[in-house]
């Protein structure tokens, strides 16, 4: 009748993988916990056999910079991304989002991987990693494989994880170079659940006045975490103006699909704001950029 | 990395523990280690009551596996304050909370708390946004956010410069007196601060059972078969009990006996939260799981979702007189005539939703069976004694086999009048001779108690073209739910104050209090005059525009004053403070906005981010003390000296964070010419304190305030009447001080004053029934209600026009209380009554769909933070009442009143965009926008 049976504190990623395979069935892994526990206690997943912390493992906590790529362990709770001189430095976008989730006390405990395993549409965490053009390795019994962002998502709350045998283990960033810069913001409610209506990250280069190359991710905007590659495509060569930003906003509005959900914000709603948070990442992300 | 023993570092003490599969930290401190300062208010992430420093961050326990504390030092609100010579030294921030008034029904505070010690560890000098930022998720429903950011900045300045802790600066009163008036601390708010206070569920008895209640989930159905015998067969399981097991009456209700104690095979199921079956276990997942067991099937019926479907003719009757639980009338003069009167009439309908009052401890009722055959409930209860009498109607008891003893409670609000638990409680305890502890999670909070009525109101206004208001009607529908709770007292008060505090010739007013299959609604801060004021404030500003006028000196020349008759043909003989209160927003406003008349409510858009547009808003309200409506509004109190000098004063009045403990404390003291500290307060207990009736209208500093006062008179009178003989002095020549009673030259001290009252064979103690003036029913004409408060506000809000997304920056708030006898805590009822009409006009939201509860979660159902905390001013305006207790009259509702309204109609000043639903929809306001610019 518990929650769980068996709580295994795991101190590499090694030990954590192989007890998450040999674990009898229902088992998972827990990081920050902060959406799993809540599950349990609310009957939204069943009661587990072992749970498998991944909160003692060193290498999934580490913040470092390896060669040309930033190394953020995916069990580092979104506090400490946001303090990181180094992420302040090199991923802005990373920094804003994480510094919007949840309250003080869930950003102590929850992680960037988890924000990312859940696989929402529109996970702040998620959202601000797509626009940096994010990596991200993962663990199983078999060994390690590194996957783009992008390809762990397939489709709502749906990751190509094995939860049986994958875990994340952290997220590479490219090091941001001189002339680069990124941007985040999203919208609430004010009222009832707290899921951004909608929320949007811009990476760009800048060069001699010019939009060299750019990001921008949007969620929700479809099933999964969205990147607007022709809106992308339309910033390339110019520089960031009202004409720009014009251009821009209605490539958008062709390109992403928005819907509506109950409660919390109509297509049409969304249709208008997505337009007011593009500009102003990219006003954001273009004036850092200088 | 197996489970192996749990070792963690507590406020300094190394524990060692095997671990308990599926344990949070949370319950390892609480039932374990006993440090029940750390609270669960939502179970789910979301209040930050739970909030524990680990390795130096506040993380939320309630969520947290406690395995995985293992190696870490936590930190609880017990650890804070330090032993200095075997005496406690308050931390700082516990001392600054004291002192301040941060601290009301305290159940958050320990959250507070924590979160705001481990800011301090990070910086010793935050700034006000550093503190918001961080309080971000630590929410107090009392709503004492402003105190509590200056309570902050004042520990913090204390910790730099060594220096106590500043004083708290907060409108002053204008008795002169040595108590009554002063700033004075709660009697409780120590051992709120230190984690020492003890709320019910920190309660535990030997063999004490738990219990779950299975409970319907369909909204309307009659029950075609019942199976318990799943749940009884569970191993730990004690008893399960139906309809069959009440041994007493089958309903239960506070004015009208119409709500099951649990529903039987044949009888009707009203609303998802009705009880069908109660277990008791040995333990609390055991008992749940034995409730889940239970097996119902039901005959589906029609749902009534709001109060006009259940009007209609074709609709199933829920109860055996229908739907219509009352036709409130309200009649004076002749509207016919007076909108044929006059120059302009304007009709609009309103809506305004249901609202949770989110109290943020949770229900919990403990029943203790006694060997001598009584039976003892532990609860936090707003009327006690009603819960005596409907807890032994149940056990078909005497009252007096009851016994209900009140405990703290974290917070009412008006949500804790009806039964929660106590007689599932009782009635298991009954049967199984041990102790039964029945706590409602937050999920079964929402769905269970009684909320705010949900109402549709219709206004039709008439004027003459100088503004004077000639006719209204007013048309009231208020949604009731499933049972009457106090459903027609609160729709009565909607009715009665539908045409606001204002002059009008011509009103007639109905309303239609009606059962749906919604759950119950019934008392809530604001008793049904925050939902029609909304409306009339509303039409009050539409008539203001339509006119041209100054909206403020619209209300102005309609304002109640003394000679004028209310809607209810009461005259206003005295204390009409409505007109001070207009005149000094108006002042205030003008002063602090630099804004010149004509700019007062203009829109202004704020330089440099064209987008945010920035406008006031204004509204007024009135609010009724007491009981009223011919209702013999009475309380007790009993007051008695002790050898060691000290007093008690004892009543059973609810003391819900509201503070009518200090009340009780301070009107004793100032009788004695003590200091408020002598005098010790108990209240809530019915074998121990004599009746204070409900805690609800307003009344308690009135009636029982002035119980306490008289009984405390009644005392010195005995005292001053066997000095007298004893010492031959005349009665008038005595007199009392801290030192004792004077007396022909000898300085009697209180305790030996004790001993020789019962030497002369007087009891030393006195016990005195207040019976409040008499009031009379509505449609009797004559004085309805013993007072009126009285209010003004102006709400400063600022628009995202390209988002539609609304903040509030300023509300200056003038209340007519009568006399401020705590300044303190009048000041902490402002601020919160503040922002819990900030959180009605833009947050709260008690959603239903066909009779299901979709905010049945505290993560759906959002209330006020310290991030939706505008600025209070608060001006205190005194305009006193005859009788009430040194001119006091009730504070605690009138100030949410008139926020929504007033925020609403900034709104509508910013924007042009006129708002007849609450709460505010952003999204709503930016379409409304758009579409009023010109095509392109």
């Amino acid at each position: 009748m518990s929650l769980w049976k068996e709580y295994l504190r795991p101190t590499t990623v090694q030990d954590a993988v192989l007890a998450l395979a040999s674990a009898p069935d229902p088992s998972c892994a827990i990081a920050g916990g902060t959406d799993l526990m809540l599950d349990l206690q609310q009957g939204h997943h069943p009661p587990v056999h072992t749970l498998v912390d991944l909160t003692n493992i060193p290498e999934m906590r580490i913040l470092e910079v390896r060669g040309d790529e930033l190394i953020i362990g995916a069990g580092l709770p979104h506090n400490q991304i946001v303090a990181s001189p180094l992420v302040q430095q090199n991923a802005q976008a990373l920094v804003e989002a994480c510094g919007l989730i949840g309250g003080p006390q869930v950003r102590n405990m929850a992680t960037l991987g988890g924000n990312v395993a859940h696989a929402l549409p529109a996970a702040d965490g998620t959202i601000g990693l797509m626009s940096l053009n994010a990596q991200a390795e993962i663990a199983s019994p078999d060994g390690r494989r590194r996957v783009p962002l992008r390809e762990i998502f397939v489709g709502p709350g749906k990751s190509s994880l094995d939860a049986k045998r994958e875990i994340l283990v952290s997220f590479a960033i490219p090091l941001r170079k001189e002339h680069q810069a990124s941007a985040f913001c999203r919208i609430m409610r004010a009222q009832g659940i707290a899921l951004p209506i909608l929320n949007l990250a811009v990476w760009l280069e800048r060069q001699n006045g010019l939009v060299t190359d750019a990001h921008v991710a949007v969620g929700p905007a479809g099933p999964v975490p969205f990147r607007a590659s022709q809106t992308e495509t339309c910033l390339l060569g110019k520089p960031i103006n009202d004409q720009t930003i014009s251009a821009a906003q209605e490539t958008l509005l062709a390109e992403a699909t928005f819907r509506t959900s109950p409660a919390r914000a109509t297509a049409e709603y969304r249709r208008q704001l997505v337009v007011v948070l593009l500009k102003n990442a990219l006003n954001t992300a273009w004036e850092r950029a200088a | 990395m197996t489970n192996n023993p749990i070792s963690l570092n507590v406020n300094g003490i190394d524990y060692q523990l095997d671990p308990i599969p599926g344990e949070t930290l949370a319950d390892l401190l609480r039932k374990r280690l006993k440090l029940t300062g750390t609270k669960i208010g939502c179970n789910e992430a979301e209040c930050g009551a739970c909030t524990v420093i680990l390795d130096g961050d506040p993380v939320l326990s309630c969520s947290y596996p406690a395995e995985r504390a293992n190696g870490k030092h936590i930190t609880t609100i017990e650890g804070l304050a330090k032993k200095v010579n075997d005496e406690a030294k308050l931390h700082p921030l516990q001392e600054a909370f004291v002192k301040h008034g941060a601290v009301q029904c305290g159940f958050c505070i320990p959250g507070q708390i924590m979160t705001s010690y481990a800011l301090l560890q990070r910086t010793n000098q935050p700034t006000p946004a550093e503190i918001r930022h961080a309080l971000k998720d630590t929410l107090c429903r009392c709503a004492g956010y402003p105190t509590i950011e200056n309570a902050i900045l004042s520990a913090a300045k204390s910790l730099q410069t060594g220096e106590p802790v500043s004083e708290p600066q907060v409108p002053p009163s204008s008795v002169d007196s040595q108590v009554i008036g002063k700033i004075q601390i709660r009697p409780d708010a120590i051992e709120k601060v230190t984690g020492e206070a003890i709320y019910t569920d920190d309660l535990t008895f030997d063999g004490m059972l738990f219990a779950a209640v299975h409970r319907a989930g369909v909204p309307s159905a009659f029950v075609k078969t019942l199976n318990v015998d799943k749940a009884r067969q569970l191993p730990g399981v004690v008893s399960v009990l139906t309809w069959q097991d009440i041994p007493g009456e089958h309903n239960h209700g506070l004015v009208i006996y119409d709500w099951p104690v649990m529903v039987g095979v044949g009888e009707r199921v009203r609303y998802v939260g009705d009880a069908i079956a109660i277990v008791a276990a040995e333990t609390q997942e055991i008992a749940r799981a034995a409730a889940d067991l239970v097996e119902v099937t039901y005959d589906l019926q029609p749902v009534i979702t709001n109060a006009v479907q259940a009007r209609q003719p074709e609709s199933q009757s829920l109860h055996a007189n229908g739907n219509l639980l009352k036709h409130i009338k309200v009649r004076k003069g002749n509207p016919v005539e007076g909108f044929a009167d006059s120059d302009i009439v304007l009709e609009h309908t309103f809506h305004t939703p249901s609202t949770d009052h989110l109290f943020i401890e949770p229900e919990c009722s403990v029943a203790v069976p006694l060997a001598d055959g009584r039976m003892e409930v532990y609860v936090g209860s707003q009327i006690p004694y009603q819960d005596r009498e409907q807890v032994a109607r149940a056990l078909g008891w005497p009252e007096e086999r009851v016994r209900i003893v009140g405990q703290l409670m974290g917070g009412g609000f008006g949500g804790k009048e009806d039964i929660a638990g106590q007689i599932h409680a009782a009635l298991l305890a009954n049967v199984t001779g041990r102790p039964v502890k029945l706590l409602f999670d937050r999920h079964e909070s929402l769905i269970v108690h009684p909320k705010r009525h949900a109402t549709q109101i219709n206004v039709k206004l008439g004027a003459k073209k100088d503004g004077t208001l000639v006719a209204a009607k007013t048309e009231l529908y208020g949604d009731t739910g499933a049972y009457a709770s106090l459903g027609e007292k609160v729709l009565t008060r909607a009715t009665t104050h539908s045409a606001g505090p204002y002059k009008i010739k011509h009103v007639h007013a109905d309303c239609y209090a009606m059962y749906t299959n919604n759950p119950p609604a019934g008392a809530f801060r604001g008793f049904g005059v925050l939902q029609s004021a909304f409306a009339f404030e509303t039409m009050m500003d539409m008539l203001a525009e339509k006119l041209d006028m100054d909206r403020v000196e619209l209300r102005r020349m309609n304002a109640l004053r003394v000679g004028d008759e209310t809607s209810t043909g009461q005259i206003m003989r005295e204390s009409a403070g409505l007109v001070e209160c207009i005149d000094k927003v108006e002042a205030e406003l003008l002063r602090s906005s630099g804004l010149s008349k004509t700019e007062l409510f203009k829109p202004r858009r704020v330089p440099g981010a064209e987008h945010l547009i920035r406008a006031w808003g204004f509204a007024s309200a009135f609010k009724n003390t007491g009981l009223g409506g011919g209702a013999d509004d009475t309380s007790g109190a009993e007051v008695e000296l002790y050898d060691d000098g000290s007093l008690q004063v004892r009543s059973a009045a609810a003391e819900l964070g509201q503070g009518l403990v200090t009340i009780m404390q301070m009107m004793v003291a100032e009788e004695f010419s003590l200091p408020s500290k002598r005098v010790r307060v108990l209240v809530m207990d019915t074998d121990l304190t004599p009746n204070g009736g409900p805690t609800t209208a307003s009344r308690q500093t009135y009636v029982t305030g002035n119980a306490s006062r008289l009984a405390a008179q009644t005392l010195r009178n005995a005292i001053t009447a066997v000095m007298a003989e004893k010492y031959d002095q005349a009665p008038e020549k005595i007199h009392f001080s801290e030192q004792g009673v004077h007396v022909n030259g000898h300085v009697i001290p209180l305790g030996q004053v004790a001993a020789e009252m019962r030497a002369a064979g007087h009891a030393p103690r006195a016990l005195y029934e207040y019976h409040a003036p008499a009031t009379k029913p509505l449609g009797q004409g004559g004085d309805m209600h013993v007072a009126f408060s009285f209010a003004s506000q102006a709400a400063e809000i600022e628009i995202n026009s390209l988002t539609g997304e609304v903040r509030v920056l300023r509300v200056i708030s003038a209340n007519d209380v009568g006399r401020a006898i705590n300044p303190l805590g009048l000041h902490g009822q402002v601020e919160g009554g503040v922002v819990m009409g900030v959180g009605h006009a833009l947050l709260e939201n008690f959603i239903t769909k066909d009779g299901y509860v979709v905010t049945d979660r505290m993560s759906r159902y959002r209330i006020p933070s310290i991030m939706h905390t505008p600025e209070i001013t608060s001006i205190v305006v005194e305009d006193p009442t005859k009788d009430g207790p040194y001119g006091a009259k009730g504070v605690g509702e009138i100030v949410c009143i008139p926020t929504p309204p007033a925020i609403t109609n900034a709104i509508y000043n910013a924007t042009g965009v006129r708002l007849d639903r609450l709460p505010v929809d952003q999204e709503q306001i930016l379409q409304a926008m758009r579409a009023m610019q010109p095509a392109g």
